[in-house]
């Protein structure tokens, strides 16, 4: 990531929705930004730490940054906020209070819907949050849009006094185009008036704090009416008007460039007179937005006649080949010529482990253990629930591991009585949300076992540090974590904490089958670093020496990117059953030498590279 | 060529498919292009399919290409760029390397590679122009020369000199070691010789 500060104002630079959202956050003056990693939002902290001036950090959860972004705001400065959909959830019990407060400073909390679910585990409408908290929700649809709204945003949020939602998309974070930039402004910061009526909700407080909520939103209302954020583009062929929001105006504009269209950029408070008035210039009305009907729904409540989701998609992406039949099919016209070549078939190529992944020496020994149930977490390690594993059962949100666990064990079925337990999450995960799963586990007297992969990096989203790592977000040092000491100040008693390899899988073996025969709550570390972080080391490469391949294929279960099959054979044995053979090679230049691959290795044909066929056992490690 | 150029440029997470398609990026802007440049990469990172849309003209609007409307696609690999070629428009060209990468559902025997990609998309009708780019990028030393041997060999089927795509692409060595800047002059050149060669087998 370039830092892009040095670029002088009003240079055409490309850049990505996030790129152009931290560029406005410089330049709007911003003192205090905070987040916590997640696709697509991650670049956003990533590139505004690259700028001066801006405190940035990483937190460890999405709700511990709004409130630091809440608490700067409340200190007069502005103060910005980045998560993904998912971590809005997290954040929204803040949300919903600080919008009785309002802010001093300008707060902004941008907000990444995952939108077609490219790495998420659900897809959800933040729009909706702008709604239920009764706060500003701007769209932007491109780049530069994410530039300019974002500078809108913090006017917005000063002048009213309120958290502004700047709701982003994965279409919008990670497309890059063409924008032109400014200069940052620094702003004078007022400080903390002391105020118990304003800041202390109590429920006394709070509920004088209402109405001016209520009356706020009027006026955001009648502010978005005249919000050049709002724009009625007018068009020759006026037999559907489109009203629209975000990524969904480029495609409408692209297909129906002859269409009037009431672009929403300033979408909650939704301006009813200003729909009203579009809608009186058009024959009909068709909502295009991205994922709930939510700008449908509040037309249809005003009693103007629109269509939406009844023709589109309820979910995923649009797109223009979505968008042209659907309106065809509207206006009873013939379906346009849309060219529809089916996609070859291709074998798929989910995502995978790294070569010398930590987790592979994790998941290989899980696949070994019988009669378990394996909670399963957020992050790189969710992998483990596909081939050649099998050894992950459940996975729905961030630290849900641990609770899951524990219900599972509490919830067990009397067939299952000597069912092991067993919860893997990653050390960011487990500090995110992990922690209180695992002291209520201790405290509740759950019978889990849980591996904490301490791999010191949020891996799947690029590697960001947190407390576990011992670096802040710039990599300068910073107070580090020790895992095990926090385990047993939950209440994990010392003999059931254990810090292990996970390249040393016996160990690993062992101590895993030891614990969860255990009636009571233990907690395995395993302290590799992630493979793509830079306190990895690789080690010297292996290979394969094939006049001793067996073809046993036992390699292969370790699930190594770097281990490919070269034959395959199928042999009778002598008790009469047919085996089949895998004979393998080593993509020796992928190779770290992680030593996993040796250790099931039934003929040690796993030879390093420069020992040209001369089998030896390397296991111990320094 | 219509008023927009469609790119699309397909590979594994780690074949610096995103890098590449941001260098074309630039040089498109380099000539007064409006330019929208979108992925679909799904935890791509983690050797999963990489899919790069690269959209330039006078003004671009939906940053994805629709199917069938790709004027060129790049495939960075066999597979892949036999995966997206529905993608490309019934007259579109396809530039394939015909180097392998082979992932642990093919090594697992869940799935089989394609015997020949190549041919398959040709015989479905595609224009293919195909090379092994690896085994160039490899030949010059560096198995990381790939995407520069990609961008070479579609260097003579864009709507601007190829000259500015290969600035482009120097300039991002220009602070690095000089030797890095002639290593990928020399894989710009083979990657343009080896389209040009494949297109007169074509």
């Amino acid at each position: 990531m370039a830092a892009v500060t040095p670029v002088p104002a009003q240079s055409r630079l490309l850049m990505s929705g996030n790129e152009a959202v931290s560029r406005a956050v410089w330049e709007s003056g911003v003192r205090v930004a905070a987040g916590y990693p997640g696709t697509p939002a991650t670049e956003m902290l990533e590139v505004i730490s690259t700028y001066p001036d801006i405190y940035a950090e990483w937190s460890v959860n999405e709700k511990v940054s709004l409130e630091v972004a809440f608490g700067a705001a409340m200190a007069g400065s502005r103060a910005f906020c980045a998560m993904k959909h998912v971590g809005m959830n997290v954040a929204s019990d803040a949300l919903m209070t600080m919008t009785l407060t309002g802010v001093a400073g300008g707060l902004v909390i941008a907000v990444a819907d995952d939108v077609g679910l490219s790495s998420s585990q659900n897809e959800q409408d933040s729009r909706y949050w702008g709604r239920f908290a009764h706060v500003p929700v701007l769209e932007p649809s491109d780049s530069q849009e994410a530039y300019d709204f974002t500078l809108a945003a913090f006017e917005l949020s000063e002048r009213f006094q309120v958290p502004v939602i700047l709701r982003l998309t994965t279409r919008i974070c990670h497309v890059k185009g063409v924008v032109v930039v400014g200069q940052r402004s620094e702003r004078p910061v007022a400080g903390f008036t002391k105020d118990v009526a304003r800041w202390v909700m109590v429920p006394g407080a709070a509920g004088l704090r209402l109405p001016l909520m209520f009356e706020r939103e009027n006026r955001l209302r009648a502010e978005a009416e005249i919000s050049r954020l709002n724009v009625v583009e007018t068009g020759s062929d006026r037999r559907v008007g489109f009203v629209t929001s975000g990524p969904a105006y480029m495609h409408v504009r692209e297909s129906f460039p002859d269409a009037p269209v009431l672009k929403l950029g300033f979408s909650c408070p939704l301006p009813f007179d200003l729909v009203r008035r579009f809608a009186s210039e058009c024959d009909q009305l068709v909502v295009v937005e991205e994922v709930e009907p939510l700008i449908e729904i509040e037309i249809k409540a005003q009693g103007i006649a629109v269509s939406g989701k009844d023709i589109l998609p309820r979910s995923g992406e649009l797109s223009p080949n979505v968008l042209k039949p659907a309106i065809a099919r509207l206006l009873g016209e013939p379906l346009p010529d849309v060219v529809t070549v089916a996609p070859m078939k291709v074998f798929p190529r989910p995502p995978t482990m790294c070569v010398a992944c930590p987790h592979l020496g994790v998941y290989y020994t899980l696949a070994q253990l019988r009669n378990v149930t394996i909670s399963g977490d957020i992050g790189c390690y969710t992998l483990g629930f596909g081939q050649p594993w099998n050894a992950l059962d459940a996975c729905i949100s961030m630290g849900a591991s641990m609770g899951m666990a524990l219900g599972l064990d509490k919830g067990r079925a009397d067939s299952e009585k000597d069912r092991k337990i067993v919860a893997v999450i990653g050390d960011s995960t487990f500090l995110h949300m992990g922690m209180q799963g695992l002291l209520d586990i201790v405290y509740n007297r759950g019978n889990v076992t849980v591996l904490l992969l301490d791999n010191r990096a949020v891996g799947m989203t690029g590697g960001q540090n947190n407390p576990g790592t011992g670096r802040g977000i710039h990599g300068e040092e910073a107070p580090r974590i020790d895992f095990s000491r926090l385990v047993k100040a939950l209440g994990v008693r010392e003999e059931r904490v254990h810090v292990v390899d996970p390249y040393e899988l016996p160990t690993l073996f062992k101590t895993l089958r030891q614990e969860s025969k255990i009636d009571e709550p233990s907690v395995i570390i395993t302290n590799q670093p992630c493979v793509l972080v830079e306190d990895y080391r690789a080690r010297k490469p292996f290979k394969v020496a094939e006049e001793l391949c067996t073809g046993c294929g036992n390699c292969v279960d370790i699930g190594c990117p770097a281990i490919h099959v070269t034959r395959r054979e199928k042999v009778i044995k002598p008790s009469g059953k047919e085996v089949e053979l895998n004979f393998v090679r080593i993509e020796s230049a992928a190779c770290t030498g992680c030593g996993l691959c040796l250790q099931p290795c039934a003929p040690d044909a796993i030879v390093p590279v420069e020992m040209l066929a001369m089998p030896i056992h390397v296991v111990k490690k320094s | 060529m219509s008023e927009i150029t469609n790119i699309l440029v397909v590979g594994t997470g780690g074949q610096g498919v995103m890098t590449a398609t941001e260098i074309l990026a630039e040089a498109a802007i380099a000539f007064g292009h409006d330019v929208k440049k979108t992925e679909v990469a799904g935890m791509a990172q983690r050797g999963g399919v990489v899919s790069s849309h690269l959209r330039f003209g006078p003004r671009v609007l939906s940053p994805q290409i629709t199917p069938g409307t790709a004027d060129v696609l790049l495939g960075f690999e066999a597979a892949e760029g036999m995966r997206w070629r529905h993608m490309l428009r019934p007259d579109g060209l396809a530039l394939m390397n015909t180097g392998r990468l082979v992932p642990p559902v093919v090594d697992l025997g869940l799935y089989d590679y394609p015997d020949d990609p190549v041919a398959e998309v040709r015989a479905a009708g595609t224009r293919v122009f195909s090379f092994d780019a690896s085994s160039i990028a490899n030949e010059l030393g560096d198995i990381r020369l790939g995407n520069t041997v990609m961008l070479g060999a579609i260097a003579d089927h864009l709507p601007f000199s190829a000259e500015v795509l290969e600035q482009c692409i120097l300039k991002r060595f220009a602070s690095k070691k000089p030797e890095l800047i002639e290593l990928n002059r020399r894989a710009f050149a083979a990657g343009r010789a080896a389209a040009a060669q494949a297109a007169q087998a074509a």
